[in-house]
């Protein structure tokens, strides 16, 4: 299990280096956010007693990369299934499950560290880490993100043909998951309705642990952003690894 | 099951419908273990649709499937160990290396760690690809691609080996070659051979059992002398247009064939 898992790791990885162009697009969006926000709003949000916006954006801006990167990733089998190489994967001898696995904990590495560059990107723009020893526990809760994520674009691709439906994922899930998730402003004093929305939505726990681990303000509680967001990566996984096992090609 | 003369592969009323579609209708044949079995006809008969059904990539309509005596819709795993297989369309990792779509097999195929180095370097010379291992395989050429799908093919030494159209693109002097190997592998390690092709010189030469499919249902089955003589023909080219008709398949089939190759070339 564990050559497989890892020369399956080793692949997302080698693919993810060699492409630099995809590299720098990846991190281009984050930046292009973190400086049209930070600095726009930034103002306002000073004014409206909300403090200094950058130290708030920043973290949403890193799990936000987080979840383009690995949501890519994951939506990455497709492109396997039409330039052949995920038939060579499906009749190995070897569980699907590893195979999947070992995709997934290369898609997820690959989303750590697109969040670890933006991270040190934000702070050349002022960001401040409040205590250096809750870092490793936003890098936990960095790669669970990452994991969740992959997970559930290789759960979505498993059932596609083709990227015609790319933008109808784009629009309709990654976007609202983004949006709808603290990760722009805060979560107090909302409508009712968008409060709801935002408390379904399994990024913004991901988004609150982040945020937590890094500058100390939660809004939800780091225990309670922790069991949720461990609870649906496990979910997610399982339910990926069963829809990709099931792959007819 | 390890003696010549009995079904390593075996097949009892296998249906493949898409839609209303029927690409495999009702066939039913036999591989005998350590043979070289050609599995022949026009675009579209339902040769890859078999295939794919042999080797767990699709579940069949209907029918009883036996692969190395295991079953392919229940027992994946086990009929996973058995075969390996060269696939018609691409299958490598364009942004991979050669050397390293090699490697990647050997792992996958659990090749012992001491004669994946040794095996690779074999192959890569043997397919005239080692000078270029440290390439990626987007800078290859069609051949060249194909060259080392064969040869990845033939990293590890399964029971039972798939061949879907090994030679398509190939040159003769490769395709020779190939075959050589492909023999002295059959020979020596009794390795079952299951392939389609449509050069029937090829089949004719290396295949001890053909199987004749059309439109989805087998309509011979025999060596190629058998075949020849059923049909009083001199070459198998003959007997195989005899046997499948000189008109060419219908029209949807052979445009949308015509287009997957033409795609296959551009993508190469
Ligand atoms: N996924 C699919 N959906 C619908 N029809 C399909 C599908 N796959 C194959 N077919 C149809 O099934 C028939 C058999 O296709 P198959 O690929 O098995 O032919 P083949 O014998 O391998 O032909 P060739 O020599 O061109 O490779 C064709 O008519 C094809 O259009
Ligand atoms: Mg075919």
């Amino acid at each position: 299990m564990k050559g497989v898992v890892y020369a399956m790791w080793l692949r997302q990885l080698k693919r993810y280096w060699r492409s630099k162009e995809r590299m720098i697009g990846t991190l281009a969006q984050p930046v292009l956010f973190l400086v049209a926000l930070g600095f726009g709003f930034g103002p306002i949000f000073q004014k409206a007693g909300g403090g200094d916006y950058m130290q708030f954006l920043a973290p949403g801006i890193i799990a936000m990369s987080i979840l383009f990167t690995s949501m890519f990733t994951g939506i990455e089998v497709i492109w396997d299934r039409q330039f052949g190489f995920l038939k060579e994967t499906l009749v190995a001898p070897v569980p699907r499950t590893h195979i999947m696995i070992g995709r997934t904990l290369g898609g997820a590495t690959v989303g750590v560290l697109q969040g670890t560059a933006i991270g040190i990107i934000c702070l050349f723009f002022g960001f401040k880490i409040t205590n250096m020893h809750y870092i490793p526990l936003a890098l936990v809760f960095m790669f669970l993100t990452a994991v969740m994520f992959t997970a559930l674009g290789t759960a979505i691709a498993s059932r596609l043909q083709d990227m015609h439906a790319f933008p109808i994922i784009m629009n309709f899930l990654i976007m609202p998951l983004f949006f709808l998730s603290g990760a722009l402003f805060p979560l107090e004093g909302l409508p009712k309705a968008v409060e709801f929305v935002a408390r379904i939505d399994p990024f913004s726990y991901c988004v609150d642990g982040i945020r937590g681990t890094l500058n100390g303000s939660v809004h939800i509680g780091l225990a309670t952003d922790f069991a949720v967001v461990a609870a649906a990566t496990v979910i997610v996984l399982a339910v990926g690894s069963y829809l990709f096992s099931t792959i007819e090609i | 099951m390890n003696n010549k003369d009995e079904a390593v592969i075996s097949v009892k009323g296998l249906t493949k419908k898409f839609g209303d579609f029927t690409a495999v209708n009702n066939i039913s044949f036999d591989v005998e273990h350590g043979r070289i079995f050609a599995f022949l006809g026009p675009n579209g008969a339902g040769k890859t649709t078999t295939i794919k059904m042999l080797t767990t990539l699709l579940s069949p309509t209907k029918g009883r499937i036996r692969v190395n005596s295991y079953d392919p819709m229940h027992e994946k795993d086990e009929v996973r160990r058995s075969f390996g297989i060269v696939f018609q369309d691409p299958s490598l990792d364009d942004e991979l290396t050669a050397y390293e779509n090699m490697e990647f097999h050997a792992i996958l195929y659990h090749v012992p760690k001491n004669i994946i180095k040794q095996r690779i370097t074999h192959l890569l010379n043997f397919v005239g690809l080692w000078e270029r291992r440290k390439d990626q395989v987007k800078t290859f050429s069609g051949g060249m691609k194909r060259r080392l799908e064969v040869a990845r093919g033939l990293v590890h030494h399964p029971k039972i080996l798939f061949l879907d159209e090994p030679t398509l693109g190939l040159d003769p002097q490769t395709r020779n070659s190939v075959w050589e190997y492909l023999k002295k592998l059959n020979k020596e390690e009794e390795m079952t051979i299951f392939f389609t092709t449509h050069y029937m010189e090829e089949a004719e030469r290396v295949a001890d059992m053909i199987v004749v499919i059309d439109h989805g249902k087998i309509i011979k089955t025999g060596t190629s002398k058998e075949l020849k003589k059923e049909t009083k023909t001199s070459s198998l080219e003959d007997a195989f247009l005899k046997l499948t008709g000189r008109k060419i398949r219908d029209e949807n089939a052979t445009s949308l064939d015509r287009m997957r190759l033409r795609s296959r070339v551009w993508r190469r």
